[in-house]
């Protein structure tokens, strides 16, 4: 993979998020490769004639967990959906520049969007089960991916349920139906979906907001499970959430990027006067 | 560039902020108060005045307690960024005036003991040592009230004035005590009253501190200058 355009000014964010960045990153970076888990290279996103995400150009470091905060309508959910690509199922929704997973670029139509769905899981603020039963909803992706034996599918199942932290609670019900599970089970019941099928990314948009605080509590205790294994973008509104569970966070503020960086310095010593404004609570 | 924070949006927290840093601008301004005082005490010889003003530190140790009381108010809101800084700060500085509402306690009690005694020259010494830390004092709470880390970065390198000072009227002291014995009695209360008027400005240097933290973060300050020479080789007088 080849690295940036020399004087790209993608490289003083780099450098920044690079410093921070985990060992094996700053190697691959040594290398001339890619820095960053995904590499978001000048990214314009349009909704039909709106402008809704301006020039991006943003680093997400390999498994650590990056927050996307900023008001409503800033474009952080609509960064997070051009990841996995989403915005392909909707017509007049348009994305230029790169987007680059593992140094290749995700959102060029060479790049298969079955693959991109395997390395890049997603779950929503709205827990979305499906209406089959517990087993069902982990077995059903595996089983659209992967040709596997009943016994190596129940172990996958299992492991799955595991680390989502489920494992425990619908072990002896996994032919019941999902929409059973309380709300904190069902949202982590998506989560044990998404990582079925090992994805490098996990995409969380708001996994908390439809949550009691005791859920939402198990869903960062499981977050800070998964950090070491998944490249982990979480969207949310709720800022102490952010400086809790996040290694990094980015600012956004009408589609573009204000500030990013590591969330001990956003949260205690933002250098933009609006991110400090919206984090305290002084606009929004 | 105007760093003071836009107006939140829930007011009221706006309103328990100003409230906090009144309290401790009132804590700070009954300190120096206290201070002055008891340096009054020692220039005028007035025993009286002194046991007054020991009483009075009550009411400093009380709003130490307000303070607490409203960091931990503010703190349940969940403040981030500056907001965060402040009352991090808040709690630090309350606790740096309470001691040196303490101190001047301090002075005061053996200003009334040194009342007793024939006086001595280096009394002025030690007014112009007190009157030193009650400018720094002052002057770390102006800055404080106006969130200025330049001036309170001034204020900290100028405590090596008033370090220099001390060590200074600390070998005075020694030599003093070492060509007459009578003298031991006053000039130890001398030495402690001077070491509580150091150590007034090693506090007005944490505030001064605290300051630059609340506006700058964790960015650090150059290392400081130390100038109190008393526990080092040269600090005591050779004996005669």
């Amino acid at each position: 993979m080849t690295g940036l355009p020399p004087g790209s000014p993608m490289n003083d964010s780099i450098a920044l998020t690079m410093q921070h960045a985990p060992a094996a990153t700053r190697r691959r970076n040594l290398a001339g490769e890619m820095p960053g888990k995904i590499v978001v290279d000048g990214l314009d996103f349009h909704y039909g004639g709106f402008h809704a995400l301006k020039g991006i150009r943003l680093a997400i470091p390999e498994r650590r967990v990056t927050a996307l905060i900023g008001p409503s309508g800033c474009g952080k959910s609509t960064l997070l959906r051009v990841f996995n690509r989403i915005y392909a199922l909707y017509p007049g929704l348009k994305a230029r520049g790169r987007v680059l997973l593992d140094g290749e670029d995700i959102l060029s139509p060479r790049y298969p969007i079955n693959r991109l769905r395997s390395k890049v899981g997603m779950v929503f603020q709205k827990p979305v089960p499906f209406p089959m039963s517990v087993y069902e909803n982990v077995a059903y992706a595996i089983r659209h991916h992967e040709k596997l034996p009943r016994s190596r599918l129940d172990e996958r199942v299992e492991q799955a349920l595991r680390q989502a932290a489920l494992w425990d609670e619908v072990k002896d019900k996994l032919r019941h139906s999902a929409l059973g599970l309380s709300g904190g089970q069902q949202q982590r019941l998506c989560i044990a979906r998404a990582v079925a099928l090992r994805p490098d990314v996990l995409l969380l948009d708001e996994p908390t907001s439809a949550l009691d605080p005791v859920s939402t509590s198990r869903i960062e205790q499981l977050i800070d499970e998964l950090r070491n294994q998944y490249t982990i973008v979480i969207v949310t509104h709720n800022m102490q959430q952010a400086a809790r569970v996040s290694d990094y966070t980015a600012f956004m503020y009408l589609g573009e990027l204000v500030e990013h960086g590591p969330t001990s310095v956003i949260f205690s010593k933002p250098s933009r006067r609006q991110t400090e404004d919206y984090i305290t609570g002084r606009f929004g | 560039m105007d760093t003071r924070p836009h107006d939140h949006i829930v007011r009221s927290y706006d309103e328990e902020r100003e409230r906090l840093a009144g309290e401790i601008l009132r804590m700070g301004a009954m300190a120096a108060s206290q201070l002055e005082a008891a340096l009054g005490a020692v220039d005028l010889r007035d025993g009286h005045a002194a046991a007054r003003i020991a009483a009075n530190d009550d009411a400093i140790d009380d709003l130490e307690r307000e303070v607490s009381h409203n960091v931990m108010q503010l703190a349940m809101r969940g403040p981030l960024a500056r907001d965060l800084r402040e009352i991090l700060a808040a709690l630090r500085i309350a606790s740096d005036i309470e001691r040196v509402g303490d101190y001047a306690a301090n002075v005061a009690r053996r200003a009334a003991t040194l009342a007793g005694s024939p006086p001595l020259p280096h009394t002025r010494t030690l007014n112009a040592l007190g009157q030193l830390a009650l400018s720094q004092f002052r002057a770390v709470l102006h800055a404080y009230q106006a969130t200025d880390a330049e001036a309170a970065q001034r204020i900290r390198t100028r405590d090596a004035d008033l370090d220099a000072l001390y060590t200074g009227l600390f070998r005075e002291l020694l030599t003093y005590m070492m060509e007459d014995a009578r003298a031991i009695t006053p000039c130890t209360h001398l030495l402690f009253m001077a070491k509580n008027l150091e150590r007034i400005g090693d506090h007005a240097t944490n505030i001064a501190e605290n300051v630059w933290f609340l506006v700058h973060g964790e960015d650090s300050l150059p290392p400081r200058e130390k100038r109190d020479g008393t526990s080092g080789p040269g600090g005591a007088p050779a004996p005669p």
